[in-house]
C-alpha cells in the first residue's frame, strides 16, 4: 500500500471470551462450546478450523450478529451485553468474504457508510474517505466515484478494509476476508494488510480455514474442532512445534516442520550469528535475499542440489528475492535445520 | 378491412369523445395504481425484509391471476352494488398481486451477505431496508409495477359494466358507436398501455442506482 500519513491509533482494546456458549434454537449441540480465550490488544488472532467448527459463530458473537447464550465477551473490559447492539457494531470494523460492498453505492459512499450514520458533517466525511482510500492505495480522486463492479477483486477487498476502518474502531472482525481471491492476489492483499496492521495496530479477529493463511497472518491461532470446541490457542510457532493433540497435528498438516520454516527469515539467522562468512569457493552457491524465509532457502537447496545458500542484502521489493546486494554470508543446511527446530 | 380503416376515421371524427373517455380512463387507473402502490409496496418491503410471507404473497399473486376481472365485478355487484367502489375493488385485485409479489421477491432475494454486512456495520433495521434492500430491490420492484399498470389500463375497460366510464364505454358500446368505434377505442387502450409502460421504463432508468446498471453490463 502507498505511504499515507500515520494513522492515529485509537487505543486498541483486548477482547476476552469468557466461557462463551452459543446454542442455536432447535439445535441439540452447541455451535460454540465453553470458549475462553483472550486476544491481547493490537494483535491478530486467527480463528481456524474445519467448516461447522463454530469459528464464524464465535466471530459473529463479538458484534452480536449472533447473541451469546452463555458466558460473556468483554472488549476493553466492557461486556458487549451492556451495550446497545447498534452502537456496539458501529464501534467495530467488519469485513466479510466478497467484502459485502454495496453495488449501488460508489467506492467513496461505501467507505462513508458508518461515519454517515454516525452523523459526521460533510467536510469531515470527505476528508476521512480521502485519507482511508489513500491508506489502502486507491486515491479518492481516481477511485472514489467508481462503483464496486468497476474494480478488481483485490481492489474491492482493499475498499472493504478501508470501509471497516472508517470510524477508526479499536477492534476489527474479518470473516474469511480474502477467501474469494485468487492465490496471487490473496498473497498480495495479505502482505498489504499486515503492513497496514503494523501501522494501525487494531485488535483483529480473523476467521480462516487455511492453515497457511493463519500462520502468516496470526499473532495467535485458535484452532476449533467440530462441535465448537477450542482445540488449541497458541502462537503459530508453538502450534506448529507442539500440537496439543492428534486433531491439531492432522489439521496443521504433516509438513508442519516446513511451515515453521516460513516463520523465520534468513535475516533472523544473520542476526543470530548463524551464518558462516562467505569464502571464494562459495561463489558457485545459489543466492537468496535475506528477507526470504528459511523455507525458501531449503527449497532452493533442494532444487539446486546444494547444502548451502549465499545470503545477500535485500535490495528492496522491486528486485525480488534473488536481488544482488552485498553478500552477508552463507546459510548451511545444518543452520537452517537447527533454526527450524528451535 | 374497411371497418379497421374506418376506426381511424372514427378517431378523427370523435376525437373530443375519445379524449374525454381517455381522461376518465387515466384518472381511474391513476387512483387504482396509487392505492395499490401505497398498500403493496410497504407490505412487500416489510415482508421481504423479514423473509416471511412467501406463502401469503404467492397465494395472493395466484388468486389475482386466477380470478377474471369480470367475475370479480359480478361478485362485487352483489356486495357493493353498481358503483365505482365495485370497479375499484376489481382493479385493485388486479394491481396489488403483481406489485406485492415482486416487491416481496425483490427484497427477499437481496444477497444475504450484503444484509449481514450492513447489519454488522451497525445500520438499524430501517436503514438496512431503506439504504440497502430497497435500492437493490428497485429493478424487480419496477417490473411488478409495470405489469400492474398494463393490467390495470386494459382491465379498466370493464369499468363500463358498472357505470364507471372510461374507454370501455366505447369498446363495449358497439350498439352506440359501431364496430369502427369499438376498434378505435380498443387501439386507443392498447396505445395507452404501451405508452404508460414506456414512461415507466424511462422512470426506472432514472431511479435505479447507476451502480446496478454498471454491474449488469
Amino acid at each position: 500500500m502507498t505511504q499515507a500519513g500515520p494513522e492515529t491509533p485509537a487505543g486498541a482494546q483486548d477482547i476476552v471470551f469468557d466461557h462463551v456458549v452459543k446454542t442455536y434454537p432447535n439445535a441439540t449441540v452447541p455451535a460454540v462450546d465453553d470458549l475462553s480465550l483472550t486476544v491481547p490488544a493490537g494483535e491478530i488472532c486467527v480463528l481456524l478450523g474445519p467448516s461447522g467448527s463454530g469459528k464464524t459463530t464465535a466471530l459473529m458473537m463479538v458484534n452480536r450478529l449472533a447473541e451469546i447464550t452463555g458466558g460473556d465477551i468483554r472488549i476493553g473490559g466492557r461486556s458487549i451485553l451492556d451495550l446497545d447492539p447498534i452502537r456496539l457494531r458501529r464501534s467495530i470494523g467488519y469485513v466479510i468474504q466478497q467484502t459485502g460492498l454495496f453495488p449501488h453505492l460508489t467506492i467513496a459512499e461505501n467507505v462513508a457508510t458508518v461515519p454517515k450514520v454516525l452523523g459526521w458533517d460533510k467536510k469531515r466525511l470527505r476528508e476521512r474517505v480521502g485519507e482511508l482510500l489513500e491508506l489502502v492505495g486507491l486515491p479518492a480522486g481516481e477511485y472514489g466515484r467508481r462503483y464496486p463492479a468497476q474494480l478488481s477483486g483485490g481492489q474491492r477487498q482493499r475498499v472493504g478494509i478501508a470501509r471497516a476502518l472508517a470510524a477508526d474502531p479499536p477492534v476489527m472482525l474479518m470473516d474469511e476476508p480474502f477467501g474469494a481471491l485468487d492465490p496471487i492476489t490473496r498473497e498480495h492483499v495479505q502482505d498489504e494488510f499486515l503492513a497496514l496492521h503494523a501501522r494501525i495496530r487494531k485488535t483483529v479477529i480473523f476467521v480462516s480455514h487455511d492453515i497457511d493463511e493463519a500462520v502468516k497472518m496470526g499473532d495467535r491461532i485458535a484452532i476449533f474442532r467440530e462441535g465448537g470446541k477450542l482445540a488449541q490457542y497458541d502462537t503459530p510457532r508453538t502450534l506448529l512445534k507442539e500440537p496439543a493433540d492428534a486433531f491439531v497435528a492432522r489439521f496443521v498438516g504433516a509438513d508442519r516442520g516446513l511451515k515453521r520454516l516460513t516463520l523465520t527469515r534468513l535475516a533472523d539467522l544473520a542476526d543470530a550469528g548463524a551464518l558462516t562468512p562467505a569464502r571464494d569457493a562459495d561463489a558457485a552457491l545459489p543466492q537468496l535475499a535475506a528477507d526470504a524465509s528459511l523455507r525458501s532457502a531449503l527449497s532452493l537447496m533442494v532444487a539446486e542440489g546444494t547444502d548451502a545458500v549465499r545470503v545477500t542484502e535485500p535490495r528492496g521489493p522491486a528486485d525480488g528475492s534473488d536481488g544482488t546486494g552485498p553478500v552477508l554470508g552463507v546459510a548451511s543446511l545444518d543452520a537452517v535445520r537447527k533454526a527450524g527446530a528451535a | 378491412m374497411d371497418t379497421f380503416l374506418g376506426s381511424f376515421t372514427f378517431m378523427g371524427d370523435q376525437l373530443p369523445l375519445l379524449l374525454e373517455k381517455t381522461g376518465q380512463h387515466i384518472w381511474m387507473c391513476v387512483i387504482v395504481v396509487a392505492v395499490s402502490l401505497a398498500v403493496a409496496v410497504p407490505l412487500g418491503l416489510w415482508l421481504g425484509h423479514l423473509h416471511k410471507g412467501e406463502f401469503l404473497t404467492t397465494s395472493i399473486s395466484n388468486i389475482g391471476r386466477a380470478l377474471p376481472n369480470l367475475a370479480v365485478i359480478a361478485i362485487g355487484l352483489g356486495i357493493f352494488g353498481l358503483n365505482f367502489t365495485n370497479i375499484a375493488v376489481a382493479l385493485l385485485i388486479t394491481a396489488i398481486p403483481p406489485i406485492l409479489s415482486q416487491t416481496y421477491l425483490a427484497v427477499d432475494q437481496v444477497d444475504p451477505d450484503l444484509v449481514r454486512s450492513a447489519r454488522g456495520m451497525g445500520l438499524t433495521p430501517a436503514q438496512v431496508l431503506l439504504k440497502v434492500e430497497l435500492p437493490l430491490a428497485l429493478p424487480l420492484l419496477f417490473s411488478g409495477v409495470r405489469i400492474a399498470v398494463v393490467y390495470v389500463i386494459s382491465s379498466a375497460t370493464l369499468a363500463t359494466v358498472a357505470g364507471g366510464g372510461g374507454l370501455g364505454d366505447i369498446v363495449l358500446g358497439q350498439a352506440t358507436y359501431g364496430l369502427e368505434g369499438v376498434i378505435a377505442a380498443a387501439l386507443w387502450v392498447a396505445v395507452l398501455a404501451l405508452a404508460a409502460d414506456g414512461a415507466l421504463a424511462l422512470l426506472q432508468r432514472v431511479l435505479v442506482p447507476k451502480g446496478l446498471r454498471t454491474a449488469g453490463r
